[in-house]
């Protein structure tokens, strides 16, 4: 069934995706409608008009949804399944073209040659300019002064199309050529003719787009993704042999052979001069390695003649622009159906970047879900939600201390000299109060959901049990108030993740910690409310009951304390609210069980689907509890705000 | 018998900054058993502090008050309250709120449903014994707060206010619901108002207090309460003797009122 709805997903979307247009244009329509019987109400801020409205519950509903399946691009695939795998084609050439592209004026203001003149010649500039902060001689200062306008002149010599080499112009030319080729078959549709048998079988048998977490399938399978892998590939060749192009003309091997020498020389001559004092010494040293530096930029020959590249730069615009025309309808849909973000093709694989990664498909994250809700595979090896069989003796065991049976009198056994253990009473009863008999088995619910929603509800227990009997003793008694009201107020303030590292620190990772901190939370807030509560019961009230004879226990038991059930029930609801937050939170600090746990560790590894489902689990479950309290509410103190 | 007897009371508060107020001062009277007591006067002439006295809520500073035999030192089942708002439990249903002084005491449950029936019919709200309280009116409610209290065989009833919250009509029943009950249990009766018909209305016996130290200021017998068990009480508000006792009390209150305003002249 679920592989069933798994290879189906794409059709099934694109079904919801028109259902939900549907529903969506029809509710504003009735929406619309009802709008128009609503005009003979004047009243601006009537709250009567705030009141139901379905309606624009299944709009807004409706519309989140269609934003999620656009920005996560499930509308995309679920439309046009291949198109992930095109513009990874697509990508392939932009990929290929890029470093041939960066040495021309297309996608910076400027040639690369002209950067790099500026960038030297302002260097030299700088050291020349500094000679005078340097200790040297008036000999050292004109050698190296000289030195410099050799840099110089090298530097600017690479520009002057006098020098350049004739074979390195073919080249050029050759490279121009090559281009335009290759422009030339990217417009041809037959180009490069018939995939062979074993490129389809290769790309057929690559899984689909999403199919495996994140990857989109990265063989070329449709006539335009041939043409473009095809394409990618050749230009990755002609892209390689031009950037491995050099300027290494006779005359700027020349001027570099001879700098070489010169620098040498003069920093040989300045060691050996030994009246040089160390300050002296270390200036030269510093501005010979200066030097040198300079020289091993300008010797790599990056820098043409202006107007030398004019040709390869042509044929480049032209296949930019065919490059661009050839997608054709890609275009148009990557820009508007996939948005958000484009797809970027890597040397093996190509990835979803921007809002199509990091927002996963609703699809996928229902996969996700169906996945770690499966007992069988879980996350880290514990199911979401599932049950598991446990002896009922262990149970008992836990409700009975193990010191019970130290009480017992006699002696716990001893095993004999046969190395046999015969039992006695004693450890009879020992092996009852720890549950070390056999007993018949039961199913216990298991897993992160569980163990986080038994968390809080364990907390919660013991927040209300004892924070509700003290709030109320607090809100009869001056002495309660004054003398518990500091403690609570000193703790209460402090964000309850601020005191997670030192509780988790002191009752360990397991679940006491978590479950201390929980009860901390809910301590706080049910004294407060029961004590708001019990300070709010009516005096007329609490009359009344005495002069009809009601003892004070019977005053606190049925007067003080339902008078109080708002209170203390809106008091829970807030609390659950808080212990959810809290819990999660240090669940994401430390254990190994709970969705905060999991969507911890899905986010170590960037799993944003795993993440997605838990903070959906997290906001249902919310919900839920929410829910629950509020119908709790509601049949607990119907009287609420009537009284 | 049990009659109440307020011997030299005097109440006096102090407040946080010092102040000592004196709210009661030297207030004696006897109230026979039967009888139908009403005190009127203007705000802060510590009506209220006298009713919490007899009831028990507060402890004189000075004299003592005797119900019977009893001096009155704590609240106690012998004496009913009825308060302005009812003071219904509202978690609780009709039924549950007039039987819950008989509860309290552990009383036979089979014995309280049949007097809480007897009861609900004596205020006319038979049949509403499982409505929950919030759902009736400000008039029903003060009939339950009647049957809550009498349920409990009081020896005297304290009513502080009990029609101020009423409207016009639903205040002019009650008054007639109040007589019979008088009537028919005979039970001593004393209402604090502010209104100065419905003192007249529900007094054989009226306390006019002052304020400043608070103290009886002047009594009346009345006849009204007995006339109104058998006429119309429109009719009776018509008779020229019930008029002119009008108009002496409001002229009464009225320079009481202006005494503490601080006699300025309109």
């Amino acid at each position: 069934m679920s592989d069933f709805l798994f290879e189906q997903r794409n059709t099934i979307v694109a079904f919801l995706i028109i259902g939900l247009l549907v529903s969506l244009a029809l509710s504003i329509i009735k929406g619309r409608r009802v709008m128009a019987t609503e005009r003979t109400d004047l009243v601006f801020g009537n709250p009567a008009k705030a009141l139901g409205g379905w309606y624009w519950i299944v709009t807004g509903m409706s519309f989140v949804m269609l934003i999620w399946f656009y920005f996560s691009w499930d509308m995309a695939r679920a439309y046009n399944p291949t198109a992930a795998n095109e513009l990874c084609q697509v990508a392939k050439v932009e990929t290929a073209i890029n470093p041939m592209r960066s040495q021309f004026p297309l996608d910076n203001p400027n040639l690369r040659g002209t950067d790099l003149i500026a960038r030297d010649s302002a260097q030299l500039e700088r050291i020349n300019n500094s000679l005078k902060t340097f200790a040297l001689d008036y000999e050292a200062e004109l050698e190296i002064a000289a030195i410099l306008t050799s840099l110089s002149s090298a530097l600017v010599d690479q520009a002057n199309p006098a020098y350049i080499k004739d074979d390195l112009v073919g080249e050029f030319k050759s490279i121009a050529s090559r281009i335009d080729h290759l422009t030339t078959s990217f417009k041809d549709p037959d180009f490069p003719g018939q995939p062979t048998a074993v490129q389809q079988a290769a790309a057929n048998a690559q899984p689909g787009w999403g199919d495996t977490g994140k990857e989109i399938p990265v063989l070329p399978a449709t006539p335009l993704g041939y043409r473009y892998a095809a394409v990618a590939a050749e230009m990755k060749v002609i892209a390689k042999d031009f950037v491995q192009l050099r300027n290494t003309n006779p005359h700027l091997l020349a001027q570099i052979a001879d700098i070489k020498l010169r620098i040498k020389k003069a920093a040989a001559s300045a060691e050996a001069d030994l009246s040089l004092s160390a300050v002296e010494q270390e200036d030269r040293s510093t501005l010979y390695r200066q030097l040198n530096k300079m020289l091993k930029r300008i010797d790599n020959g990056s820098i043409y003649p202006p107007n030398s590249l004019n040709g390869v730069q042509s044929s480049l615009v032209a296949f930019d622009q065919a490059h661009s025309d050839q997608q054709g309808y890609l275009k148009t849909f990557d820009t508007w159906i996939m948005p958000g973000g484009r797809i970027m093709a890597g040397n093996s694989a190509c990835s979803e970047q921007g809002s199509g990664r990091w927002l996963p498909k609703p699809s996928d994250t229902l996969g996700t879900l169906a996945r770690i809700a499966n007992p069988d595979i879980g996350f880290k090896d514990v199911p979401l939600l599932w049950y598991r069989w446990q002896p009922v003796g262990g149970m008992i065991a836990f409700l009975f201390p193990d010191w019970l049976a130290s009480l017992v009198p006699g002696e716990y056994t001893r095993h004999n000299q046969d190395g046999k253990i015969n039992s006695n009473f004693k450890s009879k009863v020992q092996d009852f109060v720890t549950g070390n008999y056999d007993s018949f088995s039961i199913p216990v619910p298991m897993g992160h959901m569980w163990d986080s929603i038994v968390r809080v509800v364990i907390g919660l227990f013991f927040g209300i049990v004892l924070g509700v009997p003290l709030g109320l003793f607090m809100g009869l008694s001056r002495f309660a108030k004054g003398f518990f009201d500091p403690m609570i107020e000193l703790y209460r303030p402090v964000p309850p993740l601020a005191w997670a590292p030192l509780i988790l620190t002191i009752f360990g990772i397991q679940d006491d910690g978590k479950i201390f901190l929980l009860f901390m939370v809910a301590f706080a807030i049910m004294v407060i409310s029961a004590r708001t509560g019990a300070t709010g019961t009516q005096l007329s009230k609490i009359h009344a009951a005495h002069s009809l004879g009601a003892s004070h226990r019977q005053i606190l038991r049925r007067v003080i304390f339902p008078n109080s059930l708002p209170e203390i029930l809106t008091g829970i609801r807030i609390a659950i609210g808080v212990c959810w937050g809290t819990l999660v939170a240090a669940e994401m600090l430390a254990g190994t069980t709970g969705i905060g746990f999991v969507e911890n560790v899905a986010r170590k590894q960037s799993d944003y689907e795993v993440i997605w489902v838990t903070i959906i689990i997290l906001g249902v479950l919310g919900l839920m509890f929410d829910l629950i309290m509020r119908s709790v509410i509601k049949r607990t103190i119907p009287w609420r705000g009537k009284g | 018998m049990s009659d109440l007897v307020s011997d030299n009371l005097n109440m006096k508060f102090t407040t946080p900054s010092g102040l000592v107020v004196h709210a009661l001062k030297d207030v004696s009277f006897t109230l026979k058993k039967g009888e139908l007591l009403s005190v009127l006067g203007p705000s802060g002439c510590g009506k209220t502090t006298l009713l919490n006295i007899i009831a028990g809520f507060l402890n004189p500073t000075g004299g003592s008050v005797k119900l019977g035999d009893n001096e009155i030192l704590a609240p106690g089942v012998d004496r009913g309250m009825v308060f302005q708002q009812g003071a219904l439990f509202e978690w609780l249903t009709v039924a549950q709120n007039v039987d819950f002084g008989l509860r309290m005491k552990g009383a036979d449950p089979i014995e309280t449903a049949k007097k809480v029936d007897e009861w609900l019919e004596i205020v006319g709200l038979a049949g509403f014994g499982d409505t929950p309280t919030y759902q009736l009116s400000g008039g029903m409610q003060q009939r339950i707060a009647l049957a809550r209290c009498l349920i409990n065989d009081p020896d005297l009833i304290l009513m502080d206010e009990p029609l101020g919250a009423l409207d016009a009509l639903t205040r002019e029943k009650m008054q007639s619901l109040i007589l019979k009950i008088w009537k028919e249990t005979g039970k001593t009766i004393m209402i604090i108002t502010h209104s100065v018909e419905e003192a007249l209305m529900l007094g054989e016996r009226l306390f006019v207090m002052a304020p400043r130290p608070g103290r009886l200021h002047k009594e009346y017998r009345l006849p009204f309460a007995q006339m109104g068990l058998t006429e119309d009480p429109r009719d009776i508000k018509k008779t020229q003797h019930f008029g002119e006792t009008r108009e002496e009390i409001l002229s009464m209150i009225w320079d009481m009122e202006e005494e503490i305003m601080g006699g300025g002249s309109l």
